[in-house]
């Protein structure tokens, strides 16, 4: 068996601790520490060197080196040389090199501790900072609009057709799937409680409805925010890494018109198309619920769906949907623009416009539902 | 598992091809042989033939988009070979499976183009992650390492900085930090001195160098900055993007003496000579 790292201390001299070290010094083979040598130190009162034997050393690594520069580190504290002998040259020629830029003593300070008034305070600056920064980016989105409007904004068509596509034909599966699903949810908990009063076909109402006004454009907006606004986020926080969004400034292009309108376009347009989509197949997915029951056939389900449900529900429907667009597109486009320069700054981007959708969708949910609430519509 | 061929200049086949010029006496560590790189059916680098020694620091040179960078992903196991072997001693790499090549490759390390740090953990973390996940330190004996390893290019004090707070020099120094966590055998540097001024890049040079002769690491280099490549290169290799394979082996600087190819003198004359 290979003999271990081992540590001998000697006193050839009042004056003199000899330090000789033996065996393999690599790292994980169990290694002395300098304890020995710190308190056989500080028990030598008159010590004013010591020396390191390295010459049955017969492999190292890092192991020794840090026992070195721990060894180092005693020898300065105290005042005492520390004269190397025998130890190999590329372990002596690394200690060197690890001493020859100075520690920076003062890189990093240390981390403020915040009483709870400053932290509420510094939290409120912070709030009142983003809501600035929200309405800076909407103001300059509104201005690249016009600009539109006017003939005068620069983006390119092809990008508008690209975010057209990806807001519309390829979110079709997963819009359909989870609308149907919500239509069968809501189907089912309204068979239930309408079955105490033998009023089962009353569903069609409840689903159609719920479905028309409301639920549609919310799961809809809520499937998009974490389809779409994440990926907005995450292009423009990439871009924003890669100095693409600074190349777009330097030759004079408004990265508002040329990324963030498109986006905006794009989702605003197609959001209506998916949301009546995301009807269709909740109706259906409450028809399918309903249609089990024996009472009820898909020609009852039909009339009552079409006498239940108005234009007012369909144009709220719709409205909503516009709105839940703009704020999903806004969302994802403005974190992709504010996203710092590393990766996990595209990430946190990406989180934080899927959460910001969502909280907007669902406020803004409140203020149009309280609306249309008081207009009696 | 395979065994080495035997090294000599027989090995190195074409007619364009320099006689090597390294000492025969060195220990073999990386043999390529006869390798060809390619995506899919596009083939980049055929026939390639060299041997990295024990020590050495070997510099894979070449114009912009010869397959450098490929050749290195193929050393260090990311990318197979579509035709060839690489032997690291007498082990076949490529025809390991996945967990001996893992074993082997843990025995390297690499720097990568821009550090490849994780920019979600801090310089400490990751300098770090390699120890915590393949050595049994405590805790304490880490953070030593960590101090010792960061002290070593120069980065003592920045250890609690994130990669995004520090500028790209100090990013491919951390780079290299961490890539000599675990003390490798082999260190792989992909393009050290790109995007560094000139005293950033001489200072990386003579890093490369101290730890390449303090340490005995097999260093191979990716580069094609001629000022690193005379500077640190005790041995190489010259991807010709032209003729798709390689056309010389060799020390830098006795390729450049006896060179008759023109695309190489071209080459390591910053284009000059021809």
């Amino acid at each position: 068996m290979a003999r271990p790292a081992e540590l001998q201390l000697d006193q050839p001299s009042p004056e003199t601790l000899t330090v000789s070290l033996t065996g393999p010094w690599k790292l994980g083979k169990d290694i002395p520490s300098t304890d020995e040598v710190a308190s056989k130190v500080d028990s030598l009162g008159r010590l004013q060197r010591i020396e390191v034997n390295g010459e049955q050393v017969t492999q190292w690594d890092s192991g020794l080196l840090i026992f070195l520069a721990s060894l180092k580190k005693i020898a300065a504290e105290k005042k005492i040389a520390l004269v190397n002998v025998g130890l190999p040259e590329g372990a002596r020629r690394l200690l060197e090199l690890a001493a020859a830029v100075p520690e920076k003593k003062d890189a990093r300070k240390a981390e403020e501790k915040k009483t709870f008034l400053l932290h509420l305070g510094d939290e409120t600056v912070d709030f009142f900072q983003s809501c600035g920064d929200l309405l800076e980016f909407v103001g300059e989105t509104a201005v690249a609009f016009v600009k539109m409007l006017s003939g005068r904004a620069q983006f390119r068509r092809a990008d508008l057709g690209l975010i057209l596509e990806s807001c519309s034909g390829q979110a079709l599966p997963i819009v359909a799937l989870i609308s149907f699903l919500v239509g069968m949810i809501l189907a089912f908990i309204g068979m239930i409680q309408l079955a105490l009063f033998g009023a089962q076909i009353f569903v069609a109402d409840l689903v159609g409805i719920a479905m028309v006004r409301l639920m549609a454009a919310i799961m809809t907006g809520i499937v998009m925010a974490g389809r779409t606004g994440g990926a907005f986020a995450a292009q423009l926080g990439t871009m924003q890494v890669n100095q693409e969004i600074d190349a777009l400034k330097t030759l004079g292009i408004s990265p508002m018109e040329y990324l963030v309108l498109p986006r905006m376009l794009g989702l605003a347009l197609m959001m209506p198309l998916l949301a009546l989509y995301a009807n269709v197949m909740g109706v259906l997915g409450g028809a399918v619920v309903a249609i089990g029951n024996p009472d009820i056939n898909m020609t009852q389900y039909y009339l009552q769906t079409v006498k239940a449900v108005g234009l007012w529900d369909l144009g709220i429907g719709l409205f909503s949907s516009v709105v839940f667009g703009v704020i999903v597109a806004l969302s994802g486009c403005m974190r992709g623009m504010q996203c710092g320069r590393s990766a996990s700054a595209v990430g946190d981007a990406a989180t934080s416009a899927v959460v910001t959708a969502i909280v907007g969708i669902i406020v803004s949910t409140a203020i149009i539902t309280i609306i249309t609430s008081v207009l009696g519509i | 598992m395979g065994h080495a061929p035997p090294v000599n200049k027989t090995d190195v086949e074409g007619e364009n091809i320099q006689p090597m010029t390294a000492t025969p006496e060195k220990e073999p560590h990386i043999i390529v042989k006869d390798l060809t790189m390619a995506y899919g059916d596009f083939v980049v680098m055929r026939d390639l033939t060299f041997t990295i020694n024990r020590g050495d620091v070997f510099i894979i040179m070449g114009g912009s988009g010869c397959g450098k960078s490929t050749m290195m992903t193929i050393l260090i196991g990311l990318k197979s070979p579509a035709k060839g072997q690489v032997f690291y001693g007498d082990e076949d790499f490529w025809g390991l499976d996945d967990d001996a090549r893992d074993v082997i490759i843990r025995r390297a390390g690499v720097m990568y183009q821009s550090g490849a740090l994780w920019s979600s953990m801090t310089l400490a973390e990751n300098v770090s992650l390699p120890l915590e996940t393949y050595t049994e330190l405590t805790p304490a004996q880490i953070d030593e390492v960590v101090r010792l390893k960061m002290a070593l290019v120069g980065l003592g004090g920045f250890e609690e900085f994130y990669p995004s707070e520090i500028s790209g020099g100090m990013q491919k120094r951390a780079g290299i930090a961490r890539a000599m966590a675990l003390d490798p055998e082999i260190l792989f540097f992909d393009e050290p001195s790109a995007g560094l001024d000139p005293v950033s890049a001489r200072r990386l040079d003579d890093l490369i160098i101290e730890l390449s002769e303090s340490l005995r690491t097999t260093m191979v280099v990716v580069t094609h900055e001629l000022a690193s490549i005379f500077t640190i290169g005790t041995n190489s290799v010259f991807l010709d993007a032209s003729k798709r394979t390689m056309t010389a082996t060799g020390n830098p600087s006795e390729l450049l003496a006896e060179t008759k190819d023109p695309t190489l003198r071209l080459f390591l004359t910053r284009g000059e000579q021809s």
